[in-house]
């Protein structure tokens, strides 16, 4: 029996699976793991939303129109968070916002990252001139306040949620393109990385099998954070009434909505506020974790 | 030293020329002829719109075009606002007073906070203050400002009744804008209340625009403080019999400020996304309110001056920040 678990656990020194390797590192982090917790249930949420919320999202209760919350005076557990100035049951317009943020988190953050990633291999692996432009480029879209740049380009393209997708990604992808560029050139002078080029492995091997996998930690953490990025440029973008319109159950758009309500009614202020920052904040808590998982330099102390 | 400011010179004026080029290119591509949105609904007869084109000059080709732009700016010139007629330029230098004195009281609430909060998480890492603190600065910076901003106005101007809801000043007060900072000026003035007025004015716009900032300021100095404290010079203090009040707040705390005084440079353009939603949502007469309703107006001139001028702010500011680091750290100077 003995002898059983110790060959376990030789083979496991020997190699540890990387995935088992980053969990057990990862659990470390309490709060990333409470921010995981909380991140499933948003996905959740996402995925299930017409089958979890008890009514339409669009649908009018005219005549219990600014219904506040069931513990208050006036209100009823029929519509348990209240009702919007038309009618509209809140909980299920939230419900159904989460499906609005996460699809916005998922498609910005696979168009910049994989935009991002591609730019700056080339830009790390391209001789000096090409690099120069390419940095150049980059340099120009950050010296402009992204939420501003966002806003602009989607007057150019006109309101909605894709056009309001396709600004914030364009907008996160430089740091994408600076950290794979900053990692590639590290990866670039190592030994491994020669011996393959001695071997014979082409510019397109060494570029995607050989360097990039070794680039992956920072620009997972960086997606991870970029993701909460874009749900709260997302809402900004639909709060200043430029990013999903009405009627959308978009959360940064309800929240514009219920602007002119918030001295009236707490509540169709308070709950799509509340919605989109837990989610960011799990977010963000998942990121740290991530980072500490992922940063060996963090590992050894 | 000077080898080090030509290359970060010479690095400014291809990006500067990208920047003119896209608030540029922005202008030619958005949707919606300019001439057309001026004449509004009356709309326009042929001669006169051929006569508006050749006046602006975009009946010409495409290059010329941007080639006076390009001279214009260099000149300071960035053309006239279509709604109000005046240079884009002189507005844009009338409302800027108004966010930079939002901007440094935003600065100073999130520095004045940040930094102390960053000091005492690291010296008593791992403990309850260290852990509500950060947890606190976490949710911070995860904050939709916009959000918080309503927050704070149902409760300290809508329950409390403390605090306006907008504006920088109460109607009731009138004087000459000497500096263009309303915090001065009132003071200047000498009415009765008036400074009292324009300070309720700012506390709910400097509260909301610092608070990403005082999150980010407090997590980098406690990082900061961290690395510092575990160096050898820090325990040769300790082993010399220093008070911990002096180590920390004198050796470490001096060497730890680098990296936060570099974040503190580099926020602002996060500052200024900031000001956009913040001017916004208190009717604060500043250049990002100024943008939203240009965007909203269609006011081309606008929206392509500001974002030049923006840009290059940020630029410039940055490209301080880079020199002066290169100033403290020789290390840098030497890539």
């Amino acid at each position: 029996m003995s002898d059983a678990t110790l060959s376990e656990a030789d083979k496991a020194a020997a190699r540890p699976n990387p995935l088992r390797e980053f969990w057990f590192y990862f659990r470390e982090n309490r709060g990333a793991v409470f921010g995981l917790y909380i991140f499933v249930a948003f996905a959740f949420c996402a995925a299930f939303a017409p089958l979890l919320s008890p009514y339409d999202p669009t649908e009018q209760f005219r005549a219990n129109a600014l219904q506040p919350p069931f513990w208050q005076a006036g209100g009823s557990w029929a519509f348990p968070l209240g009702t919007d100035p038309l009618g509209r049951d809140m909980l299920s317009r939230l419900i159904e916002g989460a499906r609005y943020s996460f699809f916005v988190g998922i498609v910005v953050v696979t168009i910049a990252a994989s935009g991002g990633i591609l730019v700056g291999l080339i830009s790390g692996f391209a001789p000096r001139w090409l690099d120069a432009i390419i940095m150049r480029i980059m340099d120009v879209i950050l010296a402009f306040p992204s939420l501003l740049l966002a806003l602009v380009l989607v007057a150019i393209l006109g309101p909605s949620l894709t056009n309001a997708m396709i600004a914030i990604a364009i907008v996160l992808q430089p740091h994408y393109v600076r950290l794979t560029r900053a990692s590639v050139m590290s990866e670039r002078q190592k030994d491994y990385v020669t011996a393959a080029k001695v071997v014979g492995a082409g510019q397109a091997r060494l570029m995607f099998i050989t360097v990039l996998p070794n680039c992956l930690a920072p620009i997972i953490v960086q997606a991870a954070l970029s993701f909460s990025t874009a749900i709260l440029d997302a809402a900004a973008l639909g709060f200043l009434g430029m990013g999903a319109q009405p009627p959308t159950p978009e959360w940064g758009t309800m929240l514009a909505e219920a602007r002119e309500f918030i001295l009236r009614a707490w509540w169709v202020v308070t709950f799509p506020g509340i919605a989109i920052l837990v989610t960011v904040l799990a977010i963000n808590l998942m990121g740290d974790g991530l980072r500490d998982a992922l940063d060996p330099k963090l590992k050894r102390s | 030293m000077l080898k080090y400011f030509a290359s970060r010179l010479l690095t400014f004026i291809p990006t500067f020329i990208g920047v003119t080029l896209i608030s540029f290119g922005f202008i030619r591509v958005l949707p919606g002829d300019p001439i057309i949105v001026m004449a509004g609904e009356r709309g326009i007869s042929a001669e006169r719109y051929a006569e508006l084109s050749a006046q602006f000059g975009f009946d010409r080709p495409i290059l010329v075009q941007f080639w006076e732009y390009f001279l214009g700016v260099l000149q300071g010139d960035l053309g006239q606002s279509f709604v109000t007629k005046r240079p884009v330029w002189d507005e844009f230098f009338a409302l800027f007073p108004a966010t930079l004195e939002l901007s440094i009281c935003a600065m100073i609430f999130a520095v004045a906070l940040g930094l102390p909060a960053g000091v005492i998480a690291a010296v008593n890492r791992g403990k309850f203050f260290d852990r509500a603190l950060m947890s606190t600065a976490l949710i911070g910076y995860s904050m939709p400002i916009f959000w918080w901003a309503l927050l704070l106005i149902i409760v300290f101007s809508g329950n409390l009744q403390w605090t306006p809801v907008s504006g920088r000043i109460d109607l009731l007060y009138y004087f000459p804008d000497a500096t263009g900072f309303m915090l001065i000026d009132s003071l200047v003035s000498g009415q009765s209340g008036a400074f009292k007025s324009a300070v309720r004015h700012l506390i709910l716009p400097t509260i909301v625009l610092g608070t990403i900032p005082l999150a980010v300021i407090a997590r980098q100095t406690r990082s900061a403080m961290l690395e510092v404290l575990s160096e050898d010079y820090i325990r040769t203090a300790r082993a010399k019999g220093m008070s911990p009040g002096r180590i920390n707040g004198i050796h470490a705390l001096r060497n730890a400020l680098i990296p936060v005084i570099t974040v503190i440079g580099l926020s602002v353009g996060t500052l200024l996304a900031g000001a956009i939603l913040t001017e916004t949502i208190f009717s604060w007469p500043g250049i990002g309110k100024w943008m939203v309703d240009s965007i909203f107006r269609r006011d081309y001139p606008v929206v392509q001056g500001g974002l030049l001028l923006i840009a290059v702010m940020v630029m410039v500011v940055n490209l301080t920040v880079d020199m002066l680091y290169g100033v403290i750290n020789p290390k840098i100077r030497k890539r």
